[in-house]
């Protein structure tokens, strides 16, 4: 395996990021403001129970819930835009625009609309994540090459048809980026959610601790939501590769 | 004389302009008749119109006034009535070679496996057998454009339109794809509209050669090829041959402008 010995260089510099890191904690002593690793992995540890079962179901709750919604909206646009003319002049810039609105500012509009309740946490994920989702899905579907496309016609084919032998198999790599992209971001986006108000989740834990002036507490559970998503990144990869075997090879 | 499988009557076309001004005229007023079993190879500069002229008879395009008959009919929407072999292979990258050479039938909605038969028994005559899992991206060049000629081929038609299928390949490569693609005409008969640029190519292949002398085209120039078949590579060396080449030559370069 080729792949294994890739991650031999990152690793190194990790462990040499930590070594650093918990010299310079050391150093410094103040855990409340930089625990050393030592010290978060301990909290880890200690904190398990309560963060394992309780915080982070939730947040996985959240990320899943706000992702699988992104999938379904973003995608769904994207074939709609792809489909009619008129839609796309319409939402593509909306879209794009979207982009510019501060979306930490508006979560806590969210909280006011759903209260401390999932949704508004889900609100803050799908909005975060729908964008690379939508555009890159789209983009994808306008990749496909004309000339194809008049084989195809000239073969006979109907619109349905090259939808679903052309374009949707040439939007699937597209699609994987873009998910990559929003797997990533989603975790981001439910903590911001969590931190704003929420009873329950990492993010909220995080900000919890802060108040306490635990150092290691705070970052005990973005441990575990970076985590988290380095897993869903994983999984999308994985997922890729099985899908897309023909794109080995290229 | 045989019927014919391909007439234009009159046919003129431009094409359509997104602003106002108005595109030049490609095609005018044109006629000719290409008959049943016909080896006809279409010779013109680049820019001419010749992929033009395809694209009007796949029905990709529709003349602006005039009748395309196929068969002796005329048809409206001919989409998926003959069989096109794009300049390039075009082939998909995710589809394997079975896959790829089967769409025209899983179009025509031809169940998979009876498809997937039909391809696996042509395979050997392609030069492609033991290939059919391999994906376009392991393939050669000639590889390709024979997987590319065989889908052509499965749409069925009578009427196969090849635009410049071999000008991608090495001379030495292209010499025997011509020798295979004769062979295999000799042996099904269908018609075949060529586009080429290769004036020995157009002289080896045709039954008659096309030169499109004028834009826009009002008419063909028909050059009948006075060769028997089967023909050898060494038929192109006969003295009216090399003459028939020169006055060809002389002619396309006329029309080159610098
Ligand atoms: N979609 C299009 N819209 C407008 N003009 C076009 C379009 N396609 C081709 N043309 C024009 O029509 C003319 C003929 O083009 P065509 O592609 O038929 O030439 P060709 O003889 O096939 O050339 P080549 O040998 O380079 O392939 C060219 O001047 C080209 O600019
Ligand atoms: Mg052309």
């Amino acid at each position: 395996m080729s792949k294994l010995r890739d991650l031999y260089a990152p690793s190194l510099l990790i462990v040499i990021g930590l070594i650093i890191w918990e010299l310079i904690a050391r150093a410094i002593g103040m855990s409340f403001i930089l625990p050393s690793p030592i010290e978060i992995s301990r909290k880890l540890w200690e904190l398990k129970g309560i963060l394992f079962f309780g915080h982070l179901p939730a947040t996985l709750g959240v990320i899943l819930t706000g992702l699988s919604l992104s999938i379904i909206l973003g995608v769904g646009l994207a074939i709609w835009m792809n489909t009619s003319k008129i839609a796309e002049k319409t939402f593509y810039p909306i879209i794009i625009s979207s982009q510019t609105i501060p979306i930490i500012a508006l979560a806590p509009i969210f909280v006011l609309w759903f209260g401390y309740s999932i949704w508004s946490k889900v609100a803050v994920t799908l909005l975060i994540t729908f964008f690379p989702i939508t555009v890159s899905t789209f983009d994808g579907l306008k990749s496909s090459s004309k000339e194809m496309r008049d084989l195809l016609l000239t073969m006979g084919a109907s619109k349905k048809e090259i939808f679903l032998k052309l374009q949707v198999p040439s939007a699937l790599p597209y699609f994987y980026s873009g998910l990559k992209v929003a797997v990533t971001l989603s975790v981001i986006g439910a903590a911001i959610g969590e931190w704003l108000g929420a009873q329950a989740g990492l993010g909220y834990f995080s900000r919890r601790m802060m108040t306490q002036f635990d150092g290691a507490g705070v970052f005990a559970p973005i441990v575990l939501l970076s985590a988290i998503g380095i897993v869903l990144f994983l999984l999308v990869a994985l997922l890729e590769k099985f899908t897309l075997k023909w794109r080995k090879t290229i | 004389m045989s019927n014919s499988t391909l007439q234009f009557k009159k046919v003129s076309f431009r094409y359509e302009s997104k602003n106002n001004d108005i595109n030049p005229s490609i095609i005018e007023s044109l006629s000719f008749t290409i008959h049943s079993s016909e080896f006809v190879s279409i010779l013109g500069p680049s820019g001419s119109g010749k992929t033009t002229l395809f694209k009007l008879i796949t029905g990709l395009e529709q003349p602006s006034s005039g009748d395309i008959l196929l068969n002796g009919k005329y048809m409206k929407n001919r989409l998926g009535c003959v069989g096109y072999m794009p300049q390039k292979d075009l082939l998909l990258p995710w589809r394997t070679i079975l896959q790829n050479a089967s769409l025209p039938l899983e179009l025509r909605g031809v169940k998979k496996k009876v498809a997937y038969q039909q391809v696996i028994e042509l395979l050997e005559e392609f030069g492609l057998k033991g290939l059919e899992d391999e994906l376009p991206s392991v393939l050669s060049g000639g590889m390709k454009q024979r997987v590319s000629f065989l889908r052509s081929i499965l749409s069925g038609a009578n009427l196969l339109l090849l635009d410049e299928p071999f000008s991608s390949l090495d001379a030495i490569t292209r010499l025997s794809m011509q020798e295979w693609l004769l062979n295999l005409w000799e042996k099904r008969k269908t018609t075949v509209l060529f586009i080429t640029h290769d004036v020995d190519e157009a002289l080896f292949l045709s039954d008659r050669i096309f030169v499109l002398s004028e834009t826009p085209v009002r008419h063909l120039k028909e050059v009948p090829i006075p060769l028997r078949r089967p023909r050898g590579i060494n038929d192109l060396h006969l003295p009216e041959i090399i003459k028939l080449k020169e006055d060809l030559l002389n002619q396309l370069r006329q029309k080159v402008r610098l």
